[in-house]
């Protein structure tokens, strides 16, 4: 190894030490910010000590052009959209830089494959067996990842349906592509080369990620782009055992580990195993039945208006806002943090109340608190409020319905039975904001609002959020 | 097995230990910065992309490589950016003038 060689991969390493520490100040939101730019400042050094690799070697005639342009184009819309995104639109973001990066790892893998069947397979030869499997995972678990988040992105957008798409033949088409992608991996693994037979594993599994989104409900997307997060590192770190490169293996691997825990914490959020959530049993047929029982039980329901609210929350020593993706949609996040400012005036403390779920990705609901000016102390995670309730005056629910149902604790009937859920119910005196009494995502009527300690403040989240601050204002 | 693969494995086993140890820490609250910030260190295939593109012989690597540099690319800046921006607003204290501006949005 020459001294220059050392020296870059000496930079790899401090790269994917940065990495590793940048991950690790995440773990507070007062270093966060220091531990992305440590992050960046890894990938900073990785990618200048390439740029030393790439010119100290001989380099084909188009390799800087290539580069170039690349960087130019891609960094360009990247720098674009990350200034431009609305904070509401965070998910389809995040699962589009999944499939590019997805994409991209495929793409090292596909080129390495046809380049070696060149190379090796003209002579009768056969390539190694250890960049076969690399390269057979990579493309694979690429492809997925790329079509698939690009369906998700699109659901999450609008593009495509939120709702879950379930074809007929659905089933019976997965397994098959499953069967095809097995014998087309086993042929190439027997010692085959061929790059038809490579291209046929691409078609198979880039079908096979829009099969695998495509039944997913809206709500089930935190699940879903936590597991495509997951994927996208471990193609990357596929492409780094392609390549022999050892920072992509690090790197990709660190992702990988990061994604597999999100996905298991939102999986136990909304008490379902990642399998089911996958093969889109809950919600499939109850979503659609929700939005037809219009009307629902309205028996013993208590109407609140906005005035009597506003004294309820004025005069209370201490109030728990509960909010739910329904706020996010209502875009009423600016307008909590008004209700909270007028009550803190007032002396009323106040908490807001997270639901690892609330939200279309993990933790997408204190992104939009915090771009509210909410101050992040005074976001509470389900595990630390929930002993508090008992202890609050008024539960304050906005656009939050199933994480909410005592049923999860208490009817073992429930289809949510054993869903961990915020105790509102425990609180002294509930509001619930609501535009009518339509049952959730889950299709489950909310024995919360039948309780006479709910007062039911009916109309969108906004309206009433701005009725109130007006009421507040006036005592 | 030859030596070198099985560095690469211990490298990768690791890294996935690492990977939990670190990430299992991190409160709920930072679960979006957290994936997003990921999400961009999965940008390192930019740098497999380039040293895809510095071997490409033929029009198919070359067109290859390139999609692979953008996508790569576009990963990583429009990570780092977008994790920033929504890092700076997480803050302690609520800043004194609330700019009413941003209802707008």
């Amino acid at each position: 190894m020459s001294a220059l060689d050392t020296i870059l991969q000496l930079a790899y390493i401090v790269a994917a030490a940065f990495f590793v520490l940048g991950l690790h100040r995440m773990n507070s939101p007062a270093t966060a910010r220091s531990g992305n730019q440590l992050s960046a400042a890894g990938m900073t050094v990785a990618v200048a000590a390439t740029v030393v690799l790439v010119a100290t070697n001989p380099a084909q005639g188009l390799a800087w052009p290539i580069i170039v342009v690349g960087v130019v184009v891609g960094g360009g819309l990247g720098l674009y959209t990350a200034r431009t995104i609305k904070m509401t639109d965070m998910p389809q973001l995040v699962s589009l830089f999944n499939a590019v990066g997805g994409g991209a790892a495929a793409l090292i893998a596909i080129d390495d494959y046809v380049r070696l069947a060149g190379t090796v397979g003209a002579g009768g030869g056969a390539i190694d067996l250890q960049t076969v499997v690399a390269s057979i995972l990579d493309v694979l678990i690429g492809s997925v990842t790329f079509s698939g988040s690009l369906i998700a992105s699109g659901k999450l957008q609008g593009l495509v349906t939120s709702r879950p798409v379930v074809f007929p033949l659905s089933r019976p088409l997965n397994v098959g592509l499953v069967v095809i992608a097995l014998a087309g991996a086993a042929f190439l693994l027997a010692g085959n080369v061929s790059v038809p037979v490579l291209f046929v594993l691409i078609l198979v599994a880039l079908l096979f990620g829009v099969t695998l989104v495509m039944p997913i409900g809206g709500a089930d997307m935190p699940v879903v782009i936590s597991l495509l997060n997951a994927f996208t590192g471990t193609a990357v770190a596929m492409a780094g055992f392609v390549i022999g490169n050892a920072t992509l293996i690090t790197a990709g691997a660190l992702v990988g580990a990061s994604g597999g825990i999100l996905t298991k914490l939102m999986a136990d959020a909304m008490n379902r195993s990642i399998l089911n959530i996958m093969v889109g049993g809950f919600g499939v047929g109850e979503a659609g039945a929700g939005a037809a029982v219009g009307g629902g039980p309205t028996g013993s329901v208590r109407e609140i208006n906005v005035d009597d609210a506003a004294i309820q929350l004025a005069y209370a020593q201490s109030v728990i806002i509960v909010p739910g993706y329904g706020l996010a949609v209502a875009q009423a996040q600016h307008s909590v943090r008004e209700l909270a400012d007028q009550l803190e005036e007032k002396g009323v403390g106040v908490k807001y109340a997270i639901h690892p779920v609330a939200g279309r990705m993990p933790g997408h609901m204190n992104v939009l608190l915090a771009e509210a000016n909410v101050p992040y102390p005074q976001l509470y995670e389900m595990d630390d409020i929930n002993p508090e309730f008992e202890r609050t005056d008024v539960a304050l629910v906005i656009g939050a319905n199933d994480v909410t149902n005592p049923a999860a604790r208490s009817n073992p009937a429930s289809p949510i039975y054993g869903m961990p859920i915020l105790n509102v119910d425990h609180a002294r005196n509930i509001i619930v904001i609501k535009r009518s009494m339509r049952p959730g995502y889950a299709g489950i009527d909310n024995e919360l609002y039948l309780d006479p300690k709910t007062g039911m403040l009916f109309g969108d989240a906004k309206d009433a959020l701005t009725q109130l601050i007006g009421a507040v204002k006036a005592l | 097995m030859s030596a070198t693969l099985l560095s690469q494995l211990t490298i990768f086993v690791l890294a996935i230990l690492v990977g939990f140890e670190v990430i299992s820490k991190v409160p709920a609250t930072l679960h979006t910065p957290l994936m997003s910030g990921a999400n961009s260190i999965h940008g390192i295939v930019l740098v497999g992309s380039m040293l895809i593109a510095a071997r490409a012989d033929n029009p198919l690597s070359q067109v290859l490589s390139l999609i692979a540099v953008a996508f790569a690319a576009m990963n990583v800046v429009g990570g780092y950016l977008v994790t920033d921006r929504m890092l700076q607003m997480f803050r302690k204290k609520a800043p004194p003038p609330p700019r009413p501006a941003d209802e707008a949005k």
